[in-house]
Order: C-alpha cells, then structure tokens, then sequence
C-alpha cells in the first residue's frame, strides 16, 4: 500500500466521525498546549533570573560584616560594623579587584519643598556606580573632591525622584535629609526590581564622608570609619573566584582573623541567585511534568479510541485482509491515524500553548520565553506519542485472523 | 490441477475435547471448474472455503494452491497470493460504506500499489462488466442489494483472479436480483474463471456442473448434479 494512500485512508477515517476526532484532538491538544506554555513560563523565569545576574553585575561581590564573635561573646550578623573604609580602599588595591566601594545606608524621611518621602539614604562613592554598572540620567555624579569634602550633594534613584518632585526637574533642588539641606546633582537612569523584590531606585545616594559625618554616623558613633557592607567588582567574572579568595584573606589578616571565624561574609550575586536558579528549576521540572502527565493522558485517550475504532472497523479490517491487504498494511493504517491525530494535536496544542503563554504574560505580568526548539520538541514529543500509544491498538488491527474479522459484524 | 487438498482440516477447541468444522477432506477443482458447494450451516462448507481463499489456517493436511503448497505461507505471501489470484465475493457484500462504487472497486488495487490513473480506469471497467456504469459515484448504501453485490463481484473481478470464492452470494437477495448475479457469476466461469460457490440452497447449486455435498464436516457425495442421477441418496426435495 502507498504512502498517499494510507494517508487518504487515515484522513477518511478521522473526518468519517468528527466528534470523535475533535474530542481525541482536545486530549492531545491540551496535553502539548499545557507543556508548551509550562516550558515557556520556566525558561522565562530562568532567563529573568539570568539577567538579574546580569544586571546586578555578574562580576560583583558585596562584603558584608558577620556574626561575630569576641572573647566567647556571639553577634548576630551586622550587629557589630566590623568593616571601615580603609578595608574598603585595601579591597580595591588588590589586584583581582577592580573597584570596590564601601557604603553606610540608613531610611530615613526626606524633605523636597512640600513633599516628604521615606527612604533609603546610601552614603557611597561614585565607584558604586560602576560597580553596579548603573549610569546617570541626568545632571552628574560625586565629584572627587565632593567626596573628601564631605559636600552636601545627592545622587537620587527614579523612583525617589518621582516621589519627591513629581515631574519637575530635581537637578539643582534642595532636599532636607535630616535637616540638613542637600543639593541633587544627579538622577540615576531607572534600574528596577532586584532579584530580592526591593526597588533599586528608590534610594538616595550621598557621598559616604556626608553621610558618616552628618547623617546616618551620627556624632555619638563609636566608630566613624565603619560601613554598613562594601561593594566590590573583579577584574572580570572569570576572576570572581580568585577575587573572592583575595577578599577573604586580606580581611582574615586585616582583622587579625587568622585563627577565629571570620567576621565579614563575601557573597557574589551568582551564588545570592544560586538558591532561587535552583528553586526556579525545580517549579519549572514540576510544571514540566505536569504538563508531561497531561500529555500521557492525552496520548491513552488516543489509545482508547483507536482500540475502539479497531474493534468498530473489524469487519473493514477482515474485508481488506481478504482482498489482499497484507498484516502489517493494517498495522501502518492505524499507526498512521493515531499519528496524525497527535500530529495535528500537536500543531493546535503549539498555537495555543503560545497564546496560553501570551495571556500569562499580559495577566499575570510573568516573564514567558518561547524557544522554537521547544516548539520543534513538543510537536516531535506529540507524534512519538502517537507511535508510543497507537502501537498496541495497530498491532492488534494487524493481528486479526481475516475469517476472525470477517464474521464479527 | 488449480485446488488440490489434501487431508485437509480444521478443528477448534482444546486437544481433549476436539471439533472438527471440517473433518480430514482431501479434494481437487481443475482450473475452469465451476463447483457448488451444498450443505446446512454447520456442515463446513463456509469452513472449507474459507480454507480454501486461504483465509483461515488448517489444522492439518495440505493445500496446493496451482500446485504450491500454501500451507507453510507467511502471512504476507497469503496476501498476496489472495490479492493477486483470488476474488471474494461475500453474502453481506462487505463494501466499504463511506466509499463509493468505485473507490470499493478500487481496494483491491491499492494493495497491488496500482497507480491512481490505473486503479480508475480498471475498476471503471469491471464495473461495466457488472451493468453498473451509471452507478460508479453512488454509496453502497444508496444502492439496492442487487447493486451492491454487483459491485462486490466487480471489486472481486478487478484484479483478473483465476478463483472466484462465493460464499452464499444469493442468500441476502430476493430471487429476481439473485437471479441476476447468478447469470453474472455463471457468465463468468463461462469466461473462464473457476468458480467456487458456497450455498445451502440445492436449486442454485444445481445450477453448477460440479456439485460437493456437505454434512457434519465431511464430504458425502461430490459430482455432477443430483437430478441427473436420480438414485443418489443425496436427492432433497426440500
């Protein structure tokens, strides 16, 4: 038997009842739909969280002062600042180091005119910037001599910004940060939410001797020097490793930590994400399986109603064994069929994962991504099922005695 | 010889409690024979042709079939051997009812692998052998029972077998449309073909030259028909 006629034949067979294919189809169709809306909404959330790394800076490292513990009394984390400027400018002279940037933040309420706003004050130096990556919108930033000076300027986020004066151009305006009057130099292009839902922009950057001076130091801080965490970049991401290693043992020797714990912590933004790539993959796999089960339901459905349609077209399978049609014809006859009706499911189940995808994103505001290759695998996956679950019911067609077949009308 | 079985039966059910639908049968049908095979259902006459169109497997005995022994084919040989050389023609007609005339004609070709143009214009002619030019795009069921088995003898005749197998092709028809499709069939064997046909009915079996008497599974009588010799044991006047 042909090609093209086994195809006719399949064809004639699935548009002979049309409920029954339609109903078969929707199995089908919901089973791939669902794999493929599920592996678009995983691969979205793993690509998000990809770019967070990036955008955070795949080569930035945050020093953060640890739990300590001195003479057998123990510190909860950032209890103590255990970290100065100056092992912030030792950080950035190493040689895996590129940048480092000590910072001291506190929230505090801001006055702009009529408006107040409570937010994030970060006293920092411009190195910051670059750390982060993150450029200026408009006006400028610290000035070197603004940062030793201990100037009363600010670099403020979009978000802060908006909060204080509306739409009116904040360069040159004067905020009051604890009654202390500032001038804005700078507004930071927007940078949206980091991977830890805080908003970026909504902060307040001032040089870090302002803010130890006149803000969050206070004048009754023990230890002017000290920084609430140091933000630093290697040379490069391939460097992270030995950077990190450089940190740690310049900061066990500066803080004579040879032979006690550490009382710093070294985190990178890759291993910060680690934890959420890992569980991110794992609600991924689950959706994937999910969808997988409801692809196998789809595919049993074909099964039953081909062995249905066996046991139907008996009498048909007995007549075209006695004129001729040889076992393994009737095999690829119903292989055929189960095929295309996955096939076809396939195809609608695609157009539909997509547009279920589409719907996530515009609702739901979730990140979707659709890879053509997982396009490719689901209809691929779809027809395989078809092979996996219209076998059986084909060989059964193909292993009918012809006298069997015939009598049974 | 064109049949040749020998011992040949078929028997169903366990080793200890056997049946015999066809006691051990050995006989022969010269190419061009048109035999009538007779009996009461039950007698084995369905069993023995279906033996004999080799779609049932014996349970012992031979089969030569133009002197090969078909006993030892493969499925896929059977088929072929059953597309090629031997046409079926059923009581229940057995078309194929979302088909039309013609594509029911043409199923036997489409296992042949016949092209389209072909399998057209071959099946476009049988069924003018058959009377039904002007029926060749109408569904089986749009067609009366007449009609439909002519269309099956047409599907049988397609492939230009030498054996044509007819199991009761009168017993779902009345006895004008029979009638017809027996003068079609004798038609036939008068072309040529060698005709096997099954039926209970003696007086469309005395229509063949050659008639086998069936009971029980055995053979009891096989020649020529009874009424020309009128001592036979076998007369039923039914």
């Amino acid at each position: 038997m042909r090609l093209v006629d086994m195809l006719r034949v399949a064809a004639q067979a699935l548009v002979e009842n049309p409920v029954r294919t339609l109903l078969t189809l929707l199995g089908v169709v919901i089973g791939v739909a669902c794999v493929v809306s599920m592996a678009a909404i995983g691969a979205g959330a793993q690509q998000r969280i990809t770019e967070e790394i990036g955008s955070f800076g795949a080569n930035v490292l945050i020093v953060n002062p640890g739990a300590t513990n001195k003479d057998g009394v123990s510190s909860a984390s950032g209890a103590r600042k255990s970290l100065t400027e100056a092992d912030a400018r030792a950080i950035g002279e190493l040689d895996t180091i590129r940048y480092a940037a000590p910072s001291d933040f506190g929230t505090v309420q801001i006055v702009a005119k009529d408006r107040n706003w409570s937010t994030t004050v970060n006293g920092t130096t411009t190195k910051h910037f670059a750390i982060r990556q993150w450029t200026i919108a408009s006006g400028r930033v610290f000035s070197g001599e603004e940062e030793t000076s201990a100037a009363k300027v600010a670099v403020i986020g979009a978000t802060a910004a908006e909060r204080l004066f509306g739409t009116d151009d904040p360069i040159g305006q004067i905020v009051r940060i604890l009654n202390t009057p500032f001038t804005v130099i700078g507004v930071m292009v927007p940078k949206g939410v980091s991977f830890d839902g805080q908003n970026q922009d909504d902060v307040v950057f001032v040089p870090i001797s302002a803010a130890a001076v006149r803000l969050i130091g206070g004048a009754n801080s023990v230890n002017h020097d000290a920084v609430a965490y140091i933000l630093a970049s290697a040379r490069s991401s391939d460097w992270m490793r030995y950077a990190v290693d450089d940190v740690k043992a310049l900061l066990r020797q500066r803080h004579d930590r040879e032979t006690r714990d550490d009382d710093f912590t070294v985190t990178t933004a890759s291993a910060a994400l680690a934890a959420q790539e890992s569980s991110t993959r794992t609600v991924a796999l689950l959706l994937g399986s999910v969808a997988l089960f409801s692809l196998i339901v789809g595919g049993i459905s074909i099964m039953n109603i081909m062995l249905v349609c066996v046991t139907e077209r008996t009498p048909e399978i007995g007549l075209r064994l006695a004129i001729g049609a040889r076992p393994r014809d009737i095999e690829r006859q119903f292989l055929i069929e189960a095929v295309a009706l996955s096939a076809i499911g396939g195809v609608f189940g695609v157009v539909l994962g997509v547009i279920a995808a589409v719907l996530v994103t515009r609702v739901l505001g979730w990140p979707v991504f659709i890879a053509p290759e997982m396009i490719a695998v689901s209809v691929g996956l779809a027809a395989a099922f078809g092979v996996a679950f219209g076998w059986y019911p084909a060989r059964r067609a193909a292993a009918l005695q012809p006298v069997e077949a015939l009598r049974s009308r | 010889m064109l049949i040749s079985a020998r011992e040949l039966s078929r028997r169903y059910g366990s080793a200890e409690l056997k049946f015999f639908a066809l006691e051990p049968t050995s006989l022969e049908i010269e190419a061009g024979a048109f035999v009538a095979v007779v009996g009461a259902s039950g007698s084995g006459k369905s069993t023995l042709m279906h033996l004999l169109g080799l779609l049932d497997q014996p349970s012992s005995g031979r089969l030569f079939f133009d002197g090969r022994d078909t006993t030892a084919l493969g499925p896929d040989a059977a088929a072929h051997l059953r597309n090629r050389r031997i046409g079926f023609i059923f009581q229940q007609y057995h078309l194929l009812p979302r088909m039309t005339a013609l594509r029911n004609v043409e199923l036997p070709m489409v296992y042949a692998r016949e092209s389209s143009r072909n399998r057209r214009r071959r099946a476009e002619a049988a069924l003018e052998a058959v009377g039904l030019s002007a029926r060749i795009d109408s569904l089986p069921t749009s067609l009366s029972g007449g009609e439909q088995q002519r269309v099956a003898i047409a599907r049988a005749l397609v492939m230009d077998p030498v054996l044509l197998l007819a199991d009761e092709p009168t017993g779902a028809l009345d006895s004008k449309s029979g009638e017809g499709i027996l003068g079609l069939i004798e038609a036939l064997h008068r072309q040529g073909r060698t005709v096997v046909m099954v039926t209970h009915d003696e007086k469309i079996a005395a229509r063949a030259p050659r008639i086998i008497h069936m009971r029980d599974g055995s053979v009891t009588s096989d020649g020529a028909p009874v009424r020309q010799v009128p001592s036979s044991p076998e007369v039923v006047t039914s």
